[in-house]
């Protein structure tokens, strides 16, 4: 099994040389601490900057160079600052090559949920509906099951929508799993996990076909 | 000769009347009006829509309005980080309509450049898409979303001169240009002040025909929201 590490490290691997790439709140975040040695992977973050670096050393904040997820950044050689319409319209005009973004529920047809709780947690969409609508390529980081053990990888989301028909790959604690048009497939197993362990987190259609591989780390 | 100089945050937003719907610059705590703000929550104006990515936290940025109950509705895209805001939005007390951050850039955007609607892919099927007119275009559905304007626009630059023309630092720049545009009336707040000429024309970021008044602001707090910083090995 995986931990949050885990999951950003194996996203990590999805990247390809010279992709633009824009990374959610979470365990997206951490994918840019294993970007694979000799790619050049230009991350976005959606307030406004291409070519996010890492956290500050102490001492060198700056309340002026922030992430979308408020946290203080850097900025590498080569990164660019743009306003918020130009930023959205990088995303709208899927100039990103991949979204890697949290979720509290994804349907086995791609859609996502992870903005509202009714009653109860109103935080906003933020810029997910943007990015979720636009982009070709969108993978969901998240953990397989909630906090009560309930599965996040569902027939139906019962919470409000982000996004129809959008996500393309889910890596989880658990597995790596493509939406097919019919389910969940199940591409790759994490360490010490059984398929009879993926099939028991998953309330969605889980399809399996052959022997599947475990994740190389 | 031009100019658009007003002493304070207090002259600035002269005219600001209770009930009036105001767009304010920002995301998160980066980039906001602070002057302006404290002005606003000093004279006691209320009942307002703020149009603002963000809600601010609970004793900073807009949640200073939101303490005071100044607010009557806001338009946002992510309010998470302010308790004050969420209790009141699920008590009622708040309106609030929360829209995909995209959109509100390009609505703020199109408010200004004289585009009423547009169709964007954002938010089909979700409830945001609720009461509104989806077409398809390339096989794929869009929703129409309307453009947004305000009575005021209150925007935060690095530097800006006499004429008004801005040049914003860092991620601070953010809801700020756009937002200058969609104001009938817009004010701007720098840090630093300049005489037209000392701002080179290839590098201003904000036209100063969209800027009605502007003030150099005082004591900025620039507070950090999540203060996030990596080791020295």
């Amino acid at each position: 099994m995986l931990d949050k590490t885990g999951i950003a490290k194996r996203i990590a691997q999805e990247l390809q040389d010279g992709w633009y790439v824009n990374l959610g709140i979470g365990i997206p975040t951490l994918i840019a601490n294993y970007v694979p040695d000799g790619l050049n992977v230009v991350f976005q973050s959606e307030n406004g900057i291409l070519g996010m670096g890492p956290f500050p050393f102490e001492g060198e904040e700056d309340a002026d160079l922030i992430n979308a997820g408020k946290q203080t950044i850097t900025a590498m050689p080569g990164a660019v600052i743009f306003d918020s319409a130009t930023s959205f319209a990088m995303i709208r005009g899927q100039h990103i090559q991949l979204t890697v973004l949290g979720a509290m529920e994804v349907a086995d047809n791609g859609d996502i949920a992870n903005w509202k709780i009714p009653g109860k947690m109103v935080k906003g969409m933020g810029g997910a509906m943007d990015l979720v609508a636009s982009s070709d390529n969108i993978i969901v980081a998240m953990m397989h099951t909630n906090r009560k053990g309930q599965s996040k990888l569902l027939r139906q989301c019962s919470l409000p929508l982000t996004g129809v028909k959008c996500v393309k790959r889910i890596v989880t604690n658990l597995a790596v799993m493509d939406v097919t048009p019919n389910g969940f497939k199940l591409i790759e197993l994490a360490p010490n996990v059984s398929v009879e362990e993926v099939k028991n987190a998953t309330e969605g259609r889980l399809v399996i076909e052959g022997e599947i591989p475990e994740m190389k780390l | 000769m031009m100019n658009k100089v007003v002493s304070n945050a207090h002259a600035a937003i002269e005219g600001i009347e209770n009930g009036m719907t105001l767009m304010l610059g920002g995301f998160g705590l980066c980039g906001i009006p602070e002057n302006s703000i404290t002005a606003l929550v000093e004279a006691g104006i209320s009942d307002l829509t703020c149009i603002s990515n963000n809600a601010g936290v609970d004793d900073f940025g807009l949640g200073l309005l939101l303490q005071k109950r100044q607010i009557k509705k806001m338009i946002s895209s992510y309010v998470g980080e302010n308790d004050e805001f969420e209790r009141q939005m699920l008590s009622g007390e708040l309106e609030v309509d929360l829209i995909p951050q995209g959109s509100l850039a390009a609505r703020c955007q199109a408010g200004g450049a004289g585009i009423p609607a547009f169709f964007t892919p954002a938010g089909y099927g979700t409830e945001v898409a609720m009461g509104k007119e989806v077409r398809y275009f390339n096989g794929k559905p869009h929703i129409l979303e309307d453009a947004l304007t305000a009575d005021f626009a209150i925007v935060k630059a690095w530097k800006g001169d006499r004429f008004g023309n801005l040049v914003f630092k860092g991620t601070a720049r953010n809801f700020n240009p756009v937002m200058a545009m969609a104001g009938k009336i817009t004010i701007a707040e720098v840090e630093e002040l300049v005489e037209p000429g000392e701002l080179d024309p290839n590098f201003i970021h904000t036209p100063g025909i969209f800027i009605q008044r502007i003030f150099q602001g005082t004591n900025y707090e620039k507070r950090i929201e999540k203060r996030t910083v990596r080791q020295r090995n």
